[in-house]
């Protein structure tokens, strides 16, 4: 065990942080799921990417500068630090990169990597359907060949950044005759082509977080579908590895949160036990997220994969994020209700926009039961349940 | 940056989980702990020991929870490190013998002490401070518990006992017991939660293992995640003793409170899970259910620890 990091490691920390303090805007961002937040947002993305911190681990003729696992945890944990604002590609870098460097041709790779890390072109995701949300593989929008790619045709739903953003990744079926996972395909597909219709939904914190997207024989050059041609479900499976794994969730946000919840409670005056009991559970919990975070980083330099067990890590960090802002809420009293924009909102309203958002951590990237199922299943090696055949 | 165990590590967990699995239950295994040097891990070489650090300990003592051993592999560690603090003729006198097996020496807060009964010496912790006792007539009351391979006895601090550690070499003694303690915590809850992943796929009912229906399913993997979560906290605990680093206290602190929810947990729901047979003394499964029960409060509970956490973060 060496729980030391490395003078070159210090020397980028201190690097990472020295910008961060000089360039992290006073005010916090309007929102990135309105268009004026939108806007700034990508102008954020475009200084860090200026300064060679949008993508510090992609390779440099990307974009990034090839830092390592380590960096990039440090890297998180001074962003998360010092308030930076949300990332408002992430759902490319995070959910659409890793499929794009493992699958992408050389081509797709310098088309599509550049403008993402510079936050150019924001990608939306396109995977869940209404009859396709814990049953990922339930897909019924469908592609029909025709001379120099596929025309396609569905409805996508709870695609995060599609009312703003300019790209789909998009999972759809190429064989009529298949079911399930089988005969899928991942497409790269622009949200302003004809036959796109997007159409926002309004989520808890009353932004369109999300859009419905409908497809009306959309046509999609071959040259835009990401892997071999019904090969889909594999190149997206790459992808929702990384998302419940190690990338995106960093132990830095919870620390910082952490941190915040414990300088509340130093300000709040005399509190109960169960209280300052809460405060510190939270405090532990993400300090003991750090610490597997960094087992599970030495098992991935040791040459291991992670695999199903990143389940474990999705049900942890969900429900220890909630968990944080309830007793934020708490905390606060009367004041815990005040959203944004309220004239006497502590921390400009960050505690109830934070829980709002923390409520959605055990439903998206798979459901927390979701997350069980697959614990219990492959992680343990329990009898499978019996499932219905469709 | 690294956080986990070396092949040397696991080789010596490794032994002892050999020498447990051969000697296991309710034997007196001590000796043959001292054989393969556990006691002498954190005597300092001055001492006849192997002036090894907390992060040795650790496949050990995970090792020792995964058996249920009731030997104080904790206790002795502690008092060798708080031995070797005093220093002096104490020291002189106790660490070889500690070290080499021919005398235990264990280290508690009062008022039960784990094998206090056939130690040579006690250090009690009272009032964050320790008194050595050496076991007589009249100093000390054998108890029954619910743990009963625990060994409690109530020991008594003559009146006028002059302490033999006080402050900050105290204070991290009782660190030092919550830390690894969790580790072995961490050991007898992963334990519990694969007796019900064995059983649950043994089990049948409804013409199917039980293990198939998510109500189960879904309570075991909770329990997993918990101990899953606890194991890295423990590690990094001891390892934040090992470097006297600042916030080892904390460390320490949080990792018991997160070990004694896991193991209560996983207890709780490998009972459940065992249903009317796991409620018996006919499985061993009582072995491991009471050593979490008895853990998880030596040494101060979760709530404990937690209050600790939030007296030094927030005041």
């Amino acid at each position: 065990m060496d729980l030391d990091f490395t003078p070159e490691e210090e020397k980028f920390r201190a690097e990472v942080r020295e910008w961060l303090e000089a360039n992290v805007p006073a005010e916090p961002l309007a929102s990135f799921d309105t268009a004026e937040g939108f806007a700034a947002h990508q102008e954020w993305e475009a200084r860090l990417h200026g300064a060679g911190l949008s993508v510090v681990t992609w390779p440099v003729e990307y974009g990034g500068r090839e830092a390592s696992l380590t960096e990039w945890l440090i890297f998180e944990e001074e962003y998360y630090r010092a308030g930076a604002p949300g990332r408002v590609g992430q759902n490319g870098i995070y959910l659409l990169a890793p499929s794009l460097f493992e699958f992408g041709t050389p081509e797709q790779k310098a088309r599509f990597l550049p403008p993402m890390a510079s936050g150019e072109e924001v990608w939306a995701q396109g995977w869940s359907e209404p009859e396709a949300g814990s049953d990922l593989a339930n897909v019924h929008s469908r592609a029909e060949k025709v001379d120099g790619g596929w025309l396609v045709s569905g409805q996508k739903t709870w695609s995060s950044r599609a009312v703003h953003g300019h790209w789909l990744f998009a999972l759809v079926r190429t064989d009529p005759d298949s079911v399930r996972h089988h005969g899928l395909t991942y497409f790269l597909l622009p949200l302003n082509a004809p036959g796109v219709t997007v159409r926002g939904i309004h989520q808890l914190d009353g932004y369109a977080g999300f859009a419905e997207v409908f497809l009306d024989k959309v046509f999609v050059p071959d040259d835009q579908v990401l892997g071999e041609v019904g090969q889909g479900w594999k190149v997206a499976m790459s992808t929702t590895g990384s998302e419940r794994g190690l990338t995106l969730r960093s132990p830095g946000r919870f620390l910082a949160a952490a941190d915040r919840l414990v300088d509340r409670a130093r300000e709040a005056g005399p509190l109960d036990d169960g209280l300052r009991e809460d405060v510190a559970d939270s405090w532990i919990r993400a300090r003991a997220y750090q610490s597997y975070t960094f087992q599970t980083l030495t098992r991935i330099l040791d040459g291991e994969s992670i695999g199903p067990e990143s389940s474990i890590n999705k049900i942890f960090w969900s429900e220890m994020d909630l968990r944080l802002h309830e007793t934020g809420l708490r905390l606060l009293g009367p004041a815990g209700e005040l959203v944004e924009g309220a004239p006497e909102a502590v921390d400009g309203g960050r505690w109830a926009d934070g829980f709002l958002f923390a409520l959605a951590g055990p439903i998206y990237g798979g459901t927390n039961e979701v997350q069980r199922n697959i614990i219990a299943e492959r992680v343990l090696g329990l009898p499978r349940e019996p499932r219905s055949k469709r | 940056m690294r956080l986990g165990l070396t092949p040397e590590h696991k080789q010596f967990g490794d032994a002892v989980a050999g020498l447990l699995e051969a000697h296991g239950g309710a034997e007196d295994v001590w000796e043959r702990l001292a054989g393969l040097g556990v006691p002498a891990v954190l005597v300092p070489e001055e001492h006849e020991g192997a002036g090894g650090d907390e992060v040795d300990l650790l496949a050990v003592l995970e090792q020792a929870g995964r058996a249920a051993l009731g030997e104080p592999v904790v206790e002795a560690a502690v008092a060798a490190r708080l031995l070797s603090g005093i220093g002096g003729d104490l020291a002189a006198e106790w660490l070889p013998r500690l070290a080499s097996g021919e005398a235990l020496v264990v280290a508690a807060p009062g008022p039960y002490v784990p094998h206090a009964d056939r130690a040579g010496l006690v250090l009690v912790g009272e009032g964050g401070a320790w008194y050595a006792v050496e076991p007589e007539a009249g100093s000390l009351t054998v108890q029954r518990s619910l743990d009963p391979l625990r060994r409690l006895s109530a020991v008594r601090v003559p009146e006028g006992s002059v302490p033999v550690a006080e402050g900050a070499l105290a204070a991290e003694a009782f660190d030092r017991g919550a830390a690894l303690t969790a580790v072995q915590l961490v050991g007898v809850a992963r334990r519990l939660v694969d007796f019900a992943v064995r059983y649950a796929g043994e089990r049948s009912q409804y013409g199917r293992p039980i293990g198939s229906f998510q109500g189960l399913q879904h309570q075991i993997a909770d329990a997993l995640v918990d101990v899953e979560f606890a194991r890295p906290a423990a590690y990094k605990a001891a390892y934040a003793l090992a470097k006297g680093e600042a916030e080892a206290s904390l460390d320490a602190s949080g990792a018991k409170a997160l070990a004694s929810d896991a193991a209560l947990h996983a207890a709780k729901v490998s009972l459940q899970v065992h249903g009317a047979i796991g409620y018996t003394m006919e499985l061993d499964l009582h072995r491991w259910l009471r050593r979490a029960w008895s853990l998880a409060s030596a040494w101060g509970d979760a709530s404990h620890h937690r209050r600790a956490v939030a007296a030094k973060l927030i005041g």
